[in-house]
């Protein structure tokens, strides 16, 4: 075996935060020219372990050494230096900005004055010689989340970096595009440089990577696995530790009466575009409707505009067949509709005020919890007792603050109000995302029995995999509208819808007769 | 009640809220709100007042209240960066100490400005020197208002507009600023030290604030007269950086249009008639009351125009203003 | 390249152990009150500094204010009637601040306050024979709308159009003030002086010394009835926010307006009232002043209550109730303050004790610990 120096070696990397240790005497070595994927559960340690590497975070204990040489980085500035550079889930981009003002964001060059034409010229160069096209002086706001990916790619190429950290990077990718950045990646590979391909999605990993190394709670349980020696199964087992059934029991049930129904549903988003166009749509009683889609194309603004958080500028709006098109939030509620958000700290939950404050947030003006114009805390603590044993919240009290709870506990606090709410139409937002496996299939029982209990259902995830297990019917979205319905679990078809190809179905299927 | 010579006095007072303006721009732009400019603008006023009279040169004066004022500023920096306290809250207590630190250690500063500062300083290039620039002022009716006649420190805030603009959009400083106050969490991964600029900038603003009082106590209303020096006018500063949407040229109109304001509401109580009517101001000197209400009325209109075009315009104000920046939160 | 072998141990002799930062998980209940009294200690400290570099005694400031809240019953009640205007300001800033509304107006709305309880008085709206009993509940009805009122305005502005609400409500402070000059020059001056005629006793709010016929140990206590009305308030308010659906909604946005918003609530409804709220509370306070110690209009009603409630809301860490005692405090300081030279100091402190407050507020937010280091040497592979 050729002396080849490792691009990058990690040796016992420990890092804790408050609470927790995320990275537990980790190894960890890369080779020049290979893609390298980092597997883990959602909470394993991965980008904690990269965001280390990458100069983010300073380790407790460990030592880093990038082709031969030891390092100490203190910035991210440092491991660019250095040659690596990370791209994370959430991009570092700066939103008013051009594409080129990112790319030269901390830069030397230009030294003072910009005169930015030279500079939008080299980049769009640099663009074409790995296959991601850009425009160099459209804002960052103007473009779509692929787009922006490209951005943050070329930034670090900008930047002459050796080693490529990429952090969930098809979590906003639709399947085409997903084989575009392979090919980017090995057109990178080619010329020597190294991956890290950080993801939670088997399948990827098995297409893209040459080797695998493996994290679970923070420990490495495979190191450097080559692909072409393991399976999908049994990276399964290495990341969650026991074998995983990946079987939910959905029966098939037919549908009941029409709960929600969308009539040509039209608009604009906070950037002021249009973001709904002719939106139709219609959810039955116990049927679970998937929207398939890239993020960006109005699911978020769907859900919105369903639970009245934003207007419709067009279109109706009809729950139990009553036109609810302008009606309040609140009154959306009294319907029976509960809702799962995408974001569950920032708008699912009030981080400083207690489990039992957020349990009662919708349900605080009904008895028992209301008496009058006082609020009866006994009844709400009571009630926040019940569900945390119920839906099995982990936390020292009712009285402890929301923030300190994990992602996964934060989602059972909300599931636990959304759903004893009894909804009879449950919107629910990327219920399971950033959440371990275990807390996964516990959601999707939950949904699943919600639907058996006849509550109609709209999920929106960006999953397939989820799409297609939980489903009964799956709508595609594309910039804001219905790019097809589909029936059937065939990936390729949905990805062409999702790119805004192939339009096949552009109506729902006729409504079929409730069962009597 | 001549037009011209209420625009060019109002550009010269007018001048003092642009300072205090521009630095606020500045400090917010970098995303540190600094609600304090009241308190910066009153202790730089009175320290450039006293090192004057101390020092006998107008210049280190001025210098003094600058450096005062960004060393409170510099407080207010400590807290709200290093120590994430709330950055309005901060702002609100810094006001506080700027007023009370120039009461106590302004106490017994003689009213008498004017007198005191001529005597103290004598003849020679001081801030308060009027100069006429030689062909601009024959353009009429611009030249009368913006280039006769006017003291040092108007001519240094006309440089100060195009100045700032360039700098914040055109260099690569101006750059690494807009993008600490955007997205501080992408400046800090591309190697930007985010927490250096804003100290930087929050002291720049407070600097700037304090070569507003400076220039209120030496130039615009010589001499010391506790509270009543500012008058509300760092407060109308921060309101006037929400109309001017952080931008120097609205900046400079805004504040040009309410030093005219101030003017106006001065001379208005004065002739006997107004364009030919019977001047109630004249009549009814209690009217006053109402005249002075003005300058705070006027900057609530502004404010509500400010916010309904920062509605309307999806960009406003700079996205990361008034969050502490922490690096390597986690879960964010 | 030589690289260092493994088995030589470093030459320098490490101290082993570092300090290190980092976010505290939870809050010992009793960290909080601790660390407020802390800050209060340094900001006395910094405060007698200050005066000593000015040439102040501050032995003797601080005496002072030692005995104003502390000393005999005389000097105590007037400290009471000091702190009964700033319990309403304090509780008008705590409403407004649990739901983070900048509520910087409270003098503007103090000052309103007066002004309607003054309406009834001297426009007429009662005649001066009016008994009390209903002189004063009108007064008490003037005051509150008023000061509502004022704090409607930025509450609708920040509602309705987004507009920052600190700006507003200070801007609302200078008007007002002037709005009182004008009625106080020109339509109800005494005589051409500053203030308008007194108001006749039966507007007065009743005070201890009222009684001193019957109990001869009230003699010359000028506490009022004023701080009835604020104890009250004071409970109030407590109900409201933490025993109340009101409350519970206050809280619920001050934490998080979006999940609010997506609870259903309705910030603007609740934008506005709060404001009032506010606004009703600091013109109580104006009313209290007005016919419980003034008993005239006048320049210069303002004397800094509707600022320093903003302190004593945050010392109060925005409780309604430990309000209390924190303005009784700051009633002695403002009391003792009339005596100290120069006149800025009262001020001066109230402001290093707010900074103090909220540089301090870092070591609820953080913990520092002693830390093994691991060997974390560079070239150890």
């Amino acid at each position: 075996m050729s002396e080849v120096p490792l691009a990058v070696a990690m040796r016992g990397i420990v890092k804790r935060f408050p609470g927790v240790l995320a990275n537990d005497h980790v190894d960890f070595e890369l080779r020049a020219g290979e893609v390298h994927a980092l597997l883990g559960e959602n909470g394993a340690g991965k980008s904690t372990l990269m965001s280390v590497l990458s100069g983010l975070y300073k380790p407790e204990a460990g030592a880093i050494v990038v082709r031969g040489r030891p390092v100490n980085f203190n910035s991210p500035r440092d491991a660019i230096a250095a040659g690596l550079g990370m791209i994370h889930q959430h991009f570092m981009l700066v939103e008013s900005q051009s594409v080129t003002e990112n790319i030269l964001l901390g830069l030397d060059q230009p030294r003072f004055v910009m005169r930015l034409a030279e500079y939008d010229r080299r980049i769009a160069e640099l663009g074409d010689r790995f296959g991601l096209s850009v425009s160099p002086t459209s804002k960052i706001w103007q473009l779509s989340v692929g787009e922006q990916q490209r951005v943050e790619i070329l930034k670090m190429l900008y930047r002459g970096v050796q080693v490529l950290i990429m952090d969930e990077p098809t979590a906003v990718l639709a399947p085409q595009e997903i084989d575009g950045l392979f090919t980017t990646l090995r057109a990178m590979v080619a010329e020597g440089k190294s991956i890290v391909f950080i993801s939670h999605k088997l399948n990827e990993v098995m297409a893209i990577a040459d080797r695998v190394t493996v994290l679970r709670q923070g420990k490495v349980t495979a190191a450097g696995l080559p692909t072409s020696q393991t399976s999908i199964p049994e990276l399964a087992k290495l990341m969650v530790g026991r074998t995983v059934l990946f079987d939910l029991h959905k029966k098939p049930q037919p549908p009941g009466a029409v709960v929600l129904e969308l009539e040509r549903v039209s608009a604009i988003n906070n950037k002021g575009q249009a973001c709904l166009h002719n939106f139709s749509l219609q959810v039955r009683a116990g049927e679970i409707v998937g929207i398939a889609g890239v993020a960006g194309n109005g699911q978020s603004e769907l859900a919105e505009v369903i639970t009245g958080l934003r207007r419709a500028t067009s279109g109706r709006i009809l729950l139990h067949g009553a036109d609810s098109t302008q009606a309040s939030v609140r009154a959306v509620i009294a319907q029976g509709v509960s809702h799962v958000p995408e974001d569950r700290t920032h708008v699912g939950s009030a981080p400083n005020l207690s489990i039992t404050d957020n349990i009662i947030m919708k349900q605080y003006r009904a008895a028992p919890v209301a008496q009058g114009w006082s609020l009866n805390r006994l009844a709400a603590r009571q009630r926040a007792e019940l569900l945390k044993d119920e839906y099995r919240i982990l936390a020292p009290t009712v009285q402890t603050a929301a923030r300190t709870l994990s992602g996964g506990n934060l989602q059972r606090v909300i599931l636990a109000r959304e759903l004893s709410a009894k909804p009879r139409l449950l919107i629910a937002m990327q219920p399971t995302r950033g959440l371990d496996v275990g807390a996964i299939e516990g959601v999707q029982r939950l949904l699943l029995a919600q639907r058996e209990a006849g509550a109609a259902i709209l999920l929106v995830s960006e999953e397939l995999e989820e799409i297609f297990a939980l489903s009964d019917r799956i709508v595609v979205i594309y910039e804001g509208e219905v790019a097809g319905e589909v029936t059937t679990h065939d990936t390729d078809a949905i990805g062409l819808l999702m790119m805004g190809g192939g339009r096949s179905q552009t109506q729902p299927a006729p409504p079929a007769q409730p069962a009597a | 009640m001549d037009l011209l010579i209420i625009l060019q006095a109002g550009v010269a007072t007018g001048t003092v809220l642009l300072f205090a303006t521009i630095g606020e721009i500045f400090c917010e732009r970098a995303g540190v709100l600094n609600l304090g400019v009241e308190g910066m603008m009153l202790i730089g006023a009175m320290s450039a007042f006293s090192f004057t009279l101390a020092s006998g040169n107008g210049w280190l004066g001025l210098l003094a209240g600058m450096l005062v004022a960004g060393a409170l500023a510099l407080l207010h920096g400590v807290v709200t960066i290093h120590f994430q306290a709330d950055q309005v809250v901060s702002g609100l207590a810094l006001t506080f100490l700027g007023v009370g630190l120039s009461l106590v250690f302004g106490e017994g500063l003689s009213k008498a400005g004017a007198e005191a500062l001529r005597q103290a300083v004598g003849g020679g290039f001081a801030p308060w020197a009027r100069l006429t620039v030689p062909l601009l002022s024959l353009i009429p009716i611009l030249g009368r208002v913006f280039f006769t006649e006017q003291s040092v420190m108007v001519y240094i805030g006309y440089l100060m507009v195009p100045v700032t603009w360039y700098y914040i959009n055109r260099t690569r400083p101006g750059l690494h600023l807009r993008a600490v106050g955007d997205n501080p969490t992408a400046a800090d991964s591309m190697g930007i030290n985010v927490y250096r600029l804003r100290y930087l900038y929050v002291i720049v603003g407070g600097m700037l604030a304090g070569l507003a009082g400076g220039t209120i106590s030496l130039v615009a209303s010589p001499g010391w007269f506790s509270e009543l020096t500012t008058s509300g006018q760092g407060w109308i500063a921060v309101g006037l950086v929400i109309f001017a949407q952080w931008d120097p040229w609205r900046a400079a109109f805004g504040a040009y249009a309410f030093g005219t304001l101030r003017r106006l509401i001065l001379d208005i109580q004065g002739p006997a008639t107004l364009f030919g009517l019977t001047n109630p101001f004249f009549i009814n000197s209690y009217l006053g009351f109402f005249l002075s209400m003005l300058p705070y009325a006027f900057t609530i209109l502004v404010l509500v125009i400010g916010s309904r075009a920062a509605l309307r315009k999806r960009l406003g104000a700079p996205a990361a203003l008034g969050t502490p920046y922490v690096r390597g939160e986690r879960g964010n | 390249m030589a690289t260092p072998t493994t088995t030589a141990a470093p030459r320098r002799r490490r101290f082993p152990y570092r300090l290190q930062v980092e976010p505290r998980l939870t809050v010992p209940r009793w960290l909080s009150p601790v660390v407020s009294f802390g800050a209060l200690i340094v900001a006395l400290v910094l405060g007698a500094i200050i005066l000593e570099l000015v040439g102040a005694d501050w032995a003797q400031a601080y005496g002072h204010i030692a005995k104003a809240a502390f000393g005999d019953i005389g000097v105590f009640s007037d400290t009471l009637v000091k702190a009964t205007p700033l319990i309403l300001t304090g509780l008008a800033c705590t409403v407004a601040f649990q739901m983070k509304l900048w509520n910087i107006g409270a003098e503007g709305q103090y000052v309103m306050g007066a002004l309607g309880a003054a309406v009834v008085v001297l426009a007429p709206v009662l005649p001066p024979e009016t008994p009390r009993f209903i002189q004063i509940p009108v007064m008490v009805v003037f005051g509150v709308v008023f000061g509502a009122l004022w704090g409607a305005v930025p509450g609708l502005l920040k509602a309705k159009l987004k507009v920052n609400e600190i700006i507003t409500s200070l801007m609302m402070n200078y008007i007002a003030i002037e709005l009182v000059n004008y009625f106080v020059f020109a339509v109800w001056s005494e005589g051409g002086f500053q203030q308008s005629a007194t108001f006749p006793k039966t507007s007065w709010l009743p005070r201890l010394t009222d009684y001193a016929k019957d109990l001869p140990i009230l003699r010359g206590l000028t506490t009022h009835f004023g701080l009835i009305l604020a104890l009250l308030a004071a409970g109030l308010v407590w109900l409201i926010l933490y025993r109340s659906l009101w409350g519970y909604e206050i809280r619920l946005i001050g934490d998080n307006p979006r999940a609010a918003e997506y609870a259903g609530l309705n910030i603007t409804r609740n934008t506005i009232l709060v404001m009032m709220l506010s606004g009703a509370l600091a013109g109580l306070a104006g009313m209290s002043e007005i016919t419980g110690t003034l008993h005239r209009l006048q320049t210069g009603l303002g004397a800094g209550y509707g600022f320093s409630g903003v302190i004593v809301a945050w010392l109060a860490k925005l409780n309604p109730l430990v309000v209390i005692p924190v303005s009784v405090l700051f009633g002695g300081l403002i009391l003792a303050g009339r005596e100290i030279q120069p006149s800025g100091v009262p001020r001066l402190i109230q402001g290093i004790i707010l900074f103090m407050l909220i540089a301090s507020e870092v070591l609820l937010r953080y913990q520092v610990r002693l830390v093994r280091v691991a060997a974390l040497e560079a070239g150890r592979a």
